[in-house]
């Protein structure tokens, strides 16, 4: 067995997993219940100001008839009474002295009311602090959550204001609302940042009642836009992720968020530099007890890799990661079709003639039509590949020699 | 008849045997189902469909919530694609080419999806297609079975106005009248003839077509007569759609005693649902091995027969049945006797009623022995209507009795166009109603020479 425990920014951990800051930490009893189904840490949902909540606040997206691959919400912070969050907060870290507790904040923006606030909250006994600069929606409008995020200097200064007064690390948590997320990124380790988390949920309406013609969610015949979340953001966020990573001057940690489903989803924003992972929506969907796979499942690829520490992923792939014009021109694959595992769907024939290269052509064996590659006019897409539903089917084949590289920017040199 | 010779079960227990085999599929059924397909191109199922129905996209029809265009796709290509939802041998058309089938081991439920799509139809006030604008011309079907149905249909579309002549008291041929009740009630045969009707197709029941030489029309009891002679005077072009005669008589002692039955004449009356009605023996013997004589082993033992046997003069191996229909009746605990010949029905002296079958074996033994049972029902196939084309309608019959068409279904009588089971021996309702579309395609050539293709013509 591995060792899954962590020290993410000097906040331990017994495992990389916590709950992201949202209806899954509303109160005491719920981060409790968490924490005796495995999870390893929590950010309590963002204390602030109480506020007045909507009806209905979710909206989903599905694929097919599977649900929820996307999740909006035009849910606000807590609407809970501060001192009774806090005082659930200061019981809960004493019954769980060995899970992390983060407490999320969110306040107007004045420098009074943030120092008040953090003073209140970490005599709790909790282990940090996430600010919650990204939240997308009816915060942002009255200059909190994403206003604060998408403006690197406002960052920065609401940062530094919390580091004046704080005495537990600080997480900074950013929106993925912006064109680059460096600069954000950078702003809140130059405030003092002692990590960032990332990402919060994206702007986005899920969609329309075609028979209302009312946006969803629905709120008496009106609809705002929510924030994004759940497995179909996972991509955007990796990147986001990754970006910062790669970045030579930013160096604090970061806490990877955005549809993590499984220990595979963790691995691989841990692998892109993520120092642990919050999850959300997976268990908004199936409950705590999702963690149970993620360890196990976790300790299952450590020990197969033969890693004895879950830290020793951390940022493995992030030197995989560069700018197209590093990439190999010289890389040559093709696909090749495996005649005994192709069902003759013909979906790669569809795809490639329609939706890139007409590199299929049929051809007739044992009484069977199959397709097959024309190599010559293959240019090693994967789209063939990715379509294909038969495991096995469809091999993607290096052709190149493995000679000598060139890269884009390589070239343009030498034609220099 | 002796009395109590019907079902000894309650109404309640025999609606509960006669529910469909199939039911139909739930909302969230379908919806899983049919995301699960794989929306193949070229697809298999497709080309194995006998109307070549465009499967995958009635399928991705149903997922994206598009009904009513499901169900056009799904009639585009057949108009009783109601009742071939239902009745199909999917096992071994559609489904039976499923590629998921080689993948996950289980193929798309295809035919249930159908019967999804087209029963939102059915229910719906929408009409999917309508009669074209009339071109003058007439055509005369005789038969309301699959294929007259089918090419009163395409013919309808393109302006036609058509007539259906039927011998029997209501329409749909062997759709109302020769489905096992536990695949199809009758009720959805006869709402696909009302959804044809409504496209201007006019049913002219209890009408049969008899030799030029009689009275042109004559009324005799219930049915009229009508002269094909006049049929043809009277329309443009002629459809023949008139199936197969009376089930092959056996030519052993003994078939005439009372409780021997024709299978057709024990399914049909199966269909009225009037249970009291139904004769029934304790003891069956069912003579054939075709899947008429499975439906009617399952259909005697659903009814209550205590003892139901099927008899077959050759092995399991040669029996005409789908390999799942004689699984449907082995789990219906119908007991099967290979390699027999039927050489007699038996009655007791002096007693008109059937008291046993007796056999010879076909083994190379020549062993004889006795069934008892006091009823037998005989399934061993239908007889060619051969005298009726060729003295009638005066086309040519091949060897086995059947209408000769060419591919356009036109026979050696230009005019006259045929399809069905009268000309293929005795296949499905989908063959049949494949026949129909192309006989439809092909008397408007005849009589427009515009070349016109409806989906899935090939």
């Amino acid at each position: 067995m591995a060792d899954l425990s962590i020290n993410f920014a000097g906040i331990k951990s017994p495992n990389p997993f916590w709950l992201a800051s949202a209806p899954p930490t509303n109160m005491g009893s719920m981060v409790e219940r968490a924490f005796d189904a495995g999870w390893g840490g929590a950010v309590w949902k963002t204390l602030g100001e109480p506020i007045v909540n909507v009806s209905s606040r979710l909206a989903g997206l599905d694929q097919g008839a599977l649900r929820l691959i996307g999740l909006n919400n035009i849910e606000l912070i807590t609407d809970r009474p501060l001192e009774v969050n806090l005082k659930e907060i200061a019981d809960c870290k004493k019954k769980y002295p060995n899970n992390a507790v983060i407490v999320s904040l969110m306040v107007e923006s004045k420098r009074e009311a943030w120092h008040e606030i953090v003073k209140r909250s970490q005599d709790t006994g909790a282990d940090g602090f996430e600010l919650n600069f990204g939240c997308p929606h009816g915060m942002s409008e009255r200059g909190m959550g994403a206003a604060m995020g998408q403006v690197p200097e406002y960052t920065c200064m609401v940062t530094e204001w919390v580091k004046e007064v704080s005495t537990l690390p600080v997480i900074v948590k950013l929106t993925p609302n912006v064109t680059h997320i460096v600069p954000p990124g950078k702003a809140a380790q130059k405030g003092g940042a002692d990590a960032v988390s990332l990402i919060n949920t994206i702007n986005s309406i899920m969609g329309v009642d075609v028979d209302t013609l009312v946006p969803y969610p629905n709120v008496n015949g009106m609809a705002a836009h929510g924030g994004y979340c759940g497995t179909a953001v996972k991509p955007i966020a990796l990147n986001m992720v990754s970006e910062l990573a790669r970045d030579a001057e930013f160096d604090i940690p970061i806490s990877g968020i955005g549809g993590i489903n499984t220990w595979r989803d963790a691995v691989e924003f841990m692998l892109l530099g993520a120092g642990n992972v919050q999850v959300c929506t997976a268990v908004m969907h199936y409950g705590y007890r999702i963690v149970e796979d993620m360890i196990d499942g976790l300790n299952n690829y450590l020990d197969e890799k033969g890693l004895a520490s879950v830290n020793d992923i951390v940022g493995k792939s992030v030197s995989r990661v560069t700018d197209w014009g590093n990439l190999d021109l010289n890389y040559d694959v093709k696909a090749h079709v495996n005649k005994e595992h192709c069902i003759r769907c013909n979906l790669c024939y569809v795809a490639c003639e329609d939706g890139a290269h007409q590199s299929f052509r049929f051809e007739e064996a044992d009484g069977k039509k199959y397709p097959i590659v024309i190599e010559e006019e293959c240019v090693g897409c994967n789209l063939c590949a990715l379509v294909c539903p038969s495991p096995g089917a469809i091999s993607m084949i290096r052709v190149d020699q493995g000679g000598p590289t060139q890269s884009w920017r390589e070239r343009q040199n030498s034609q220099a | 008849m002796a009395k109590n010779y019907c079902s000894p079960l309650n109404i309640t227990e025999i609606e509960k045997n006669f529910s469909e085999i199939n039911p139909a599929m739930t909302a969230a059924e379908a919806m899983h189902e049919s995301n699960r397909c794989l929306y193949c191109y070229d697809a298999p199922c497709t080309h194995a469909c006998p109307t070549h129905i465009d499967v995958p996209s009635f399928i991705k029809k149903i997922a994206s919530g598009n009904l009513h265009g499901s169900a056009r796709v799904i009639f585009d290509a057949n108009p009783i694609g109601a009742t071939c939802a239902r009745v199909c041998p999917v096992e071994v058309l559609c489904e039976g080419a499923c590629v998921e089938k080689t993948l996950l081991q289980k193929p798309i439920e295809i035919g249930r999806l159908q019967r999804y799509a087209t029963d939102f139809a059915m229910k719906s006030d929408r009409q999917i297609f309508v009669k074209g604008e009339s071109n003058g011309k007439s055509v005369g079907i005789v038969g309301s079975g699959p294929a007259g149905l089918s090419c009163a249909t395409y013919l309808a579309r393109l302006g036609y106005d058509v007539t259906i002549y039927e011998r029997k008291a209501q329409a749909g041929g062997l759709d109302t009248y020769g489905m096992a009740e536990y695949k199809m009630p009758q009720r959805v045969s006869l709402d696909e003839v009302e959804h044809i009707a409504s496209l201007g197709v006019k049913f002219l029941l209890n009408t049969e077509i008899v030799m030029g030489a009689e009275p042109e029309s004559e009324i005799l009891g219930e049915v009229s007569k009508v002269s094909f002679d006049l049929l043809n005077e009277w329309h443009d072009a002629i459809f023949l759609g008139t199936g197969l005669g009376d089930t092959n008589k056996l030519n052993i002692p003994g078939e005439d005693l009372e409780g021997v039955y024709d299978a057709l004449y024990f399914i049909e009356k199966i269909k009225t649902r009037d249970w009291e009605s139904v004769p029934l023996g304790n003891s069956v013997v069912v003579i054939g091995a075709g899947n008429t004589a499975i439906d009617a082993v399952t259909q005697a033992k659903r009814l209550g027969a205590e003892k139901v046997v099927m008899v077959y003069r050759r092995t399991e191996k040669d029996a005409s049945a789908y390999d799942y229909e004689l699984e449907l009746a082995r789990k219906d605990g119908i007991e099967f006797v290979w390699q027999a010949a039927p050489i007699g029905i038996m009655s007791d002296d002096g007693n008109s009623r059937v008291t046993g079958l007796r056999c010879e074996r076909t083994d190379g033994s020549l062993e004889l022995f006795e069934i008892h049972c006091d009823m037998v029902i005989k399934a061993v196939g239908q007889q060619k209507m051969g005298s009726f084309f060729e003295k009638v309608a005066g086309v040519a019959v091949d060897d086995h009795g059947r209408v000769v068409v060419s591919e356009q279904m036109q026979t050696s009588n230009a005019k006259i166009f045929a399809g069905g089971d009268c000309a293929n021996g005795g296949r499905e309702a989908v063959d049949a109603s494949q026949m129909g579309k192309l006989a439809a395609q092909g008397i408007h050539q005849s009589l427009t020479g515009e070349n016109v293709r409806f989906a899935g013509s090939k």
